[in-house]
């Protein structure tokens, strides 16, 4: 299956813009299907955006979060062609991770 | 005296008017050039500062603040999942070896401009959704729901590989497909609902106010970005998804997807936005 994460990052100059969008349910755990079950809760806990193997941005995220979540943030001291790691483990302890390149 | 005069000139006056009702309604054959061109030139005249392929982009042409919003949202679109996915379906082939590519003129590369059709032989319209349904159904696999998923994705890609051609709709020659014109026009303008709205009341009358929080969406190009990914949705909606849900929301009941008279309307509306470039897969808010 292709990876469930999109990633682009863009440096300009000193700063790395990155934007990030990942196909993930995030079902809550309070809506329930047509027959009326409640569809269990499946979200992303942690995501997590490693540049040289330091963290440089983790979210904690929730049930709140909706589905198909987007990120976008940047930071500072990033050269062009380094890798960006990034990786998210969700609720039921599944997980995904890919590198990008950063352009 | 005078009064029983004018009275009786009253009286001759409807009666001339309810013998010339019939007549009048018979000689008014819809003459879809013309609708079309007085349909479009409403809306600019409506929005003078947009262009004519501005209107594709729905609500997110209607004020500055959106199109700031839309231009950010097309760095990073909503819809590349379901696009990605439907490449891949599109090219996958059936049981039998066949692909979808066989069923459609071009291998279906660049031709979402040319659906809905009116198809000569059926004597009915053919939308996109239909012919691909009927392509799994003629290669032995079951159909897809015609709302969402799966469905969305292959016309999404089908609509990608399309993007800036103009809408190229054509009536044939044949009086069926005036009727079917003239009765998608009908439905379109027709009030319906518990809160007794037509499509037109929205999309005619009101593009660019909002209803509650959404910002509604001009006719003209309403279809070009089709499918689309919808916030609101948290997915990925077809034409048919578009219409039932419509009727949904104005209270009244929807038809079955693909029924006839939502392919006579898909005909209606596409052929009025005549020209105005395919902008599909779209995202709205």
């Amino acid at each position: 299956m292709a990876s469930t994460i999109r990633v682009r990052a863009t440096s300009n100059g000193d700063i790395t813009e990155v934007q990030a969008l990942i196909q993930h349910p995030m079902d809550s755990g309070f809506v329930k299907d047509a027959q009326g079950a409640v569809i269990p809760a499946h979200f992303i806990q942690e995501l997590t955006f490693e540049y040289d193997g330091k963290a440089v941005f983790v979210a904690d995220w929730g049930p709140a979060v909706s589905r198909d979540p987007y990120v976008k943030f940047s930071f500072k001291g990033a050269k062009k062609g380094d890798d960006l790691k990034i990786s998210w483990v969700d609720n039921k302890g599944a997980t995904d991770a890919t590198v990008a390149k950063i352009q | 005296m005078r009064l029983a005069i004018c009275l009786t000139l009253a009286a001759l006056a409807l009666a001339a008017l309810a013998f010339a009702g019939p007549s009048a309604i018979a000689a008014d054959t819809p003459d879809p050039v013309a609708e079309a061109k007085a349909f479009q030139k409403y809306f600019t005249t409506k929005f003078p500062k947009l262009k004519p392929e501005d209107f594709v982009n729905g609500p997110y042409s209607m004020n500055e603040d959106l199109h700031r919003q839309w231009e950010e949202k097309e760095q990073f679109p909503p819809y590349e999942f379901s696009l990605e996915a439907g490449k891949e379906m599109f090219a996958t082939p059936f049981k039998n070896g066949k692909t979808y590519g066989d069923c459609f003129p071009d291998k279906g590369i660049g031709i979402r401009q040319n659906y809905p059709y009116f198809d000569e032989k059926e004597g009915k319209v053919v939308t996109l959704e239909l012919a691909l349904n009927r392509c799994r159904e003629a290669n032995g696999e079951a159909p897809y729901s015609y709302v969402k998923d799966e469905m969305a994705s292959l016309t999404a890609y089908m609509a990608f590989t399309s993007r800036g051609k103009p809408f190229d709709i054509k009536i044939p020659n044949d009086p069926r497909a005036l009727e079917a014109y003239q009765k998608g026009k009908e439905y379109f303008y027709t009030r319906r609902g518990q809160l007794n709205f037509s499509c037109a009341t929205c999309h005619v009358q009101e593009p660019g106010e909002r209803i509650r929080a959404e910002v509604l969406a001009p006719a003209l190009g309403l279809l070009n970005a089709m499918p689309i990914y919808r916030s609101e949705w948290s997915g990925m909606g077809t034409v048919s998804r578009r219409f039932t849900t419509c009727n949904n929301q104005i209270r009244g009941v929807p038809l079955n997807p693909q029924d006839e008279e939502y392919r006579d309307l898909e005909y209606y509306l596409s052929y009025v936005s005549n020209g105005l470039p395919i902008s599909g897969p779209g995202a709205r808010p």
